[in-house]
């Protein structure tokens, strides 16, 4: 019986073997994979060891922390709730961080290259110090101005988005989007409660969740007649040009009115007045006689069909921003669709546009033809507030010249001054900007679009904005939108304000 | 050269076991190794005190003071009952069951800080009833040493040890599934807050019920009937007791949800049945049976469901462990992740004792106390911790090839195999080498069933042990001539081999 015996001995010896080759794979080969998956909560609780960044604005703290004693060691919270959701977004236990807190997860963690200092320090002092701040460009009297008049908007629009922008480097001085949410039942450390926090608000219909001003295009309607303006300017039109207009005009099989019948009824009409009128018939016969081409080379210019620009950091990530699109303008053999091209020109059809793209637009006529990245990080400082970076601003395109540039500067002006955008003046100060009314869906009320920008009494363009109210019911949908870009440029100027 | 050279005492007398001079009893070398472990056990506790606490408190002894005096109290029966015992053994398993009582005390600890309490008391939590467990399962040890004089009188009661394990493997089966059902496995009896397994203790009965059974039947089923491909094949109709443990474990695989039971009690008896009669072709046979039956459930559980359903699901689990949907489900593979994370986080060297989580891993207290410490012991302690198993899973082979009689041989082999075969099956399943079911880690998971089984296991072993390393005492029957003046298997008292009849 010893021989079997043997062999039985061998096989356990063969099991064991097995047991400790699998072992080597378990803790060797796969030890870093196992020791950073998602599921390990140890790399949560870990990051919950020490304060995460603050996120601050104008000195007021966004995103701060407050000392817990459970096993997580801090909870985050978001003092200003809804007012600063769709920028900061919010970082859960156990589910996916969004906005800054995304973007910015490695600096406010520590985890970052830029605070490796610190964290070799950290190995010696046996402290832990906190991760890095984030300081962001928002100025908060603009952003809780844009808050307060987007939700208590005069017609009673549900949902809505507005920016604003430093025209001169692209720093995001107010971005809102209605409706929000708060994000601090999310980040609960009751990751049942959170998580059923998260559901209710990801099936609620008006979607709070979504950052209507950088990842939700729509219609942008007449604002969409500054590009058109620019083409024609780029190809020798002058403000003073003439154009062919009247009350209807039909071109392979659409018919294009204007919004009223005292809107340029006459057969000709210059550049200026049509923008100034809103003059659909005019502008859809300018994009028609300048071709789909130009049109379309001149949106791409000012931004439309990026897909890849994000708002945060100007080195890296940042909220993502959602293309804004001309769409094809042809017909399915592929060639161009007049009709098509004349109702586009009017920023109907298929062309859509995030209200960040409109304030990009603005703020690039403000700024002399150069339209600046736009950026949200102001400054990122170590735990001991050692700055480690400071927003360099960038030139991102220059889509026009500095003629073009002063001559649809002046249109613009004469728009609010004389036209469509009275209702975004503000005292003291040059306002320009194109309101837009943007039909989407059979029987529904139309969006309401307002691209503006402001210069102080010096001359400086110190702000771009981009209002959109959805489905705005009692016509003139701009109009509101005009009012409230007015307030917000003023706020973020330094002026008015309560 | 009929009979031993050395005169022998009676083994089924009650008196002590004479000492006969000039062989060495190496208790004094036990001694030692048991100095050693328990110094061993004693510094984990003070490096999970000082990781955990912050400081080593003045009591960090006690545990390891207790544990050493229960192994001593051991080592004195062994010393007078079973001099030529192996001396291996008990600090090995001793080493073992006190880092598994300083594992849970480290558990104890653990959870009171977080909960804001003060560090428990020695016997308090989880920690301190694994000591009781393990002073009763001592004590067990030592009952069994002290009655049992000699291995072979354990064949008197055969069938009714061999009736006893069926009835203890069947009854969880029968049981409504909530008052034997934990975690998905049916093999519990579950009487308020008291639960056992009694399939734990029914391998030690059907150990010793395969071992007589298969000293008597050896040379029918040794017999050839076909030779087939170099291989000599049995007779048909002795397949029968194959054929009756093949459905009896497929029956606990379907009704207690359970492959490493089913692969527990089949491979000890094809193991038994394979060194019984020297012939490979029942391990091939025994192989393809099961693995046969094991692939035909995993088949019926994916068409048919039903019973089969949790099978198929486990290896699931198993394949795609880090599968979302697997991830998620209720009874999915959640504790196998957490299993297997908890493993790769501690690395090569592990955190340290004490400096780990391990209560992110489900049930880390009992089939996942391996995940558990590997975080904080790391690869090289759990290869320490699989060499020590395998120490005792050899030395247990060793004393079934030195003892001298075919029952011991059968008995010591068949534990041996069975506490090997219980190992890989919780630590491959743990570490996904394959599909998880619910054993306990020997000597380290905590409860009372699984210590006492596998200390009434090492008793056993024990005992062959000093039979086989002492003066050869022979029974009831004589030690027939083998070939070359080596000493052949001594025949069971009264019962024959049956011989094969023409």
């Amino acid at each position: 019986m010893n021989a079997p015996l043997r062999r039985a001995g061998v096989v356990i010896l063969v099991l064991f073997g097995l047991l400790f080759a699998n072992l080597n794979w378990v803790q060797a080969y796969k030890a870093d994979e196992y020791r950073t998956n998602d599921y390990n909560r140890r790399v949560v609780v870990a990051q919950y060891e020490r304060p995460r960044g603050v996120i601050e604005a104008g000195g007021t703290g966004l995103a701060t922390n407050k000392a817990t004693d459970d096993a997580l060691k801090y909870l985050r919270v978001y003092p200003r709730k809804e007012v600063y959701a769709p920028v900061l977004g919010y970082r859960p236990v156990g589910l996916a961080a969004t906005g800054i807190e995304n973007a910015e997860n490695d600096f406010l963690s520590g985890e970052s290259d830029k605070l490796f200092a610190d964290r070799v320090k950290d190995m010696f002092t046996g402290n832990n110090t906190g991760g890095g701040n984030v300081l962001l460009t928002l100025n908060t009297k603009a952003q809780e101005t844009a808050w307060k008049e987007l939700v208590n908007n005069e017609r009673g629009a549900k949902k809505g988005a507005a920016i604003a922008l430093d025209p001169r480097t692209g720093a995001v001085q107010a971005l809102v989007s209605m409706p929000s949410f708060d994000p601090n039942p999310l980040v609960s450390h009751d990751e049942k409660a959170a998580s059923a926090a998260y559901s209710k608000l990801n099936k609620d219909e008006n979607q709070p969740l979504l950052n209507r001003a950088t990842a939700s295009t729509k219609p942008p309607g007449s604002v969409f007649k500054v590009i058109v303006s620019a083409a024609a300017l780029q190809n020798g039109y002058t403000t003073d040009t003439e154009i062919e207009a009247g009350r209807e005009y039909r071109e392979s099989g659409a018919v294009i009115r204007n919004s009223e019948d005292e809107v340029c009824p006459g057969s000709q009409i210059d550049l200026k007045a049509a923008l100034t009128t809103s003059c659909n018939t005019g502008y859809a016969r300018l994009g028609v006689t300048l071709g789909r081409d130009k049109i379309l080379a001149a949106a791409k210019a000012f931004g439309f069909e990026d897909d890849q620009l994000t708002v945060g950091d100007l080195e890296g990530g940042g909220l993502p921003v959602a293309m804004s699109d001309t769409g094809k303008i042809a017909n399915p053999d592929g060639s161009v669709d007049k009709g098509a091209l004349a109702q586009s020109s009017l920023g109907q059809r298929d062309v859509r546009m995030t209200p960040l793209q409109g304030a990009l637009i603005a703020a690039t006529v403000a700024n002399g033809g150069k339209q600046q990245r736009p950026y949200l990080v102001q400054k990122l400082t170590s735990p001991d507030l050692r700055t480690i970076y400071t927003a360099a601003p960038k030139t991102l395109r220059t889509p026009i010249n500095g003629q073009v540039a002063s001559d649809l500067k002046d249109m613009m002006v004469s728009v609010v001054e004389n036209g469509t955008g009275k209702r975004a003046r503000i005292s003291g100060m040059e306002v320009g900007g194109k309101t837009g009314t943007a039909q989407n869906a059979e029987g529904a009320d139309p969006h309401g679009w307002f691209v503006g920008f402001a210069f102080n009494d010096k001359g400086e363009a110190v702000s771009a904005v981009c209002v959109m109210l959805e489905n705005v019911s009692g016509g003139h949908a701009s109009a509101e939108a005009a009012r409230i870009a007015g307030l917000i440029m003023e706020a973020a100027a330094g002026q008015g304000g309560d | 050269m009929t009979a031993p050279a050395v005169p022998a005492s009676s083994p089924s007398s009650t008196g002590e076991m004479a000492r006969i001079p000039g062989m060495k009893t190496q208790r004094n070398a036990e001694l030692g190794l048991l100095a050693f472990a328990m110094i061993l056990v004693a510094a984990y506790g003070a490096t999970v005190e000082a990781s955990r606490i912050g400081e080593i408190t003045p009591t960090f002894w006690v545990p390891a003071a207790l544990l050493s005096i229960l192994f001593l109290g051991l080592h004195f029966v062994v010393r007078f009952t079973a001099p030529y015992a192996d001396p291996v053994l008990i600090p090995a398993v001793a080493l073992i069951n006190g880092l598994g009582v300083g594992f849970l005390r480290r558990l104890d600890i653990g959870d009171a800080l977080s909960d804001k309490q003060p560090v428990p008391s020695v016997f308090a939590g989880i920690g301190g009833r694994q000591l009781v467990w393990t002073l009763v399962a001592l004590v067990l040890a030592a009952v069994l040493l002290l009655v049992v004089r000699d291995h072979k009188v354990v064949s008197r009661y055969a069938y009714t040890l061999g009736l006893a394990g069926i009835v203890l493997v069947m009854i969880p089966a029968v049981l409504p599934a909530s008052m034997s059902e934990i975690n998905g496995a049916k093999l519990w009896i579950r009487l308020g807050g008291f639960s056992i397994q009694p399939g734990e203790f029914a391998k030690i009965a059907l150990v010793s019920f395969f071992a007589y059974y298969l000293v008597r039947k050896r040379e029918v089923l040794s017999l050839a009937s076909k030779r087939f491909l170099g291989i000599d094949f049995p007779r048909g109709r002795d397949l029968g007791p194959v054929v009756t443990v093949w459905l009896l474990s497929l029956l606990v695989l379907v009704f207690e949800r359970d492959l490493g039971t089913a692969l527990l009690y089949f491979g000890l008896f094809i193991v038994t049945l394979y060194v019984a009669t020297e012939r490979s072709s029942w391990l091939i046979i025994g192989l393809v049976m099961f693995f046969g039956g094991v692939y035909v459930a995993y088949l019926l559980g994916e068409t048919v469901g039903g019973p089969f359903a949790n099978f198929y699901d486990r290896a699931q689990v198993w394949l795609n462990p880090f599968d979302n949907a697997n991830y998620e489900r209720l009874g999915g593979s959640y504790q196998l992740v957490q299993g297997l994370l908890s493993l790769g986080t501690g690395g090569l060297f592990g955190s340290g004792p004490g400096a780990g989580s391990p209560r992110f891993v489900p049930e880390v207290q009992n089939d996942f106390i391996f995940a558990g410490m590997g975080e904080e012991i790391g690869l090289f302690g759990l290869s320490a911790l699989l060499v020590l198993y395998l120490l005792i899973v050899e030395r247990g082979l060793r004393s079934a090839l030195a003892v001298r009689d075919s029952f011991g041989k059968l008995v010591a082999g068949g534990l041996s195999f069975t506490l090997g075969l219980q190992i890989f099956v919780i630590l491959g399943g743990i570490t996904g080498l394959i599909p998880l079911t619910g054993q306990t880690t020997p000597f380290l998971s905590s409860g009372g069933s699984s210590l006492m089984a596998n200390w009434l296991l090492i008793a056993m072993l024990l005992r062959i042990s000093n039979a086989a390393r002492g003066p050869a005492a022979s029974g009831g029957g004589t030690d027939r001539a083998g070939g070359g003046g080596k000493k052949a298997p001594a025949q069971l008292h009264g019962a024959m081999t049956e011989v094969i009849k023409p």
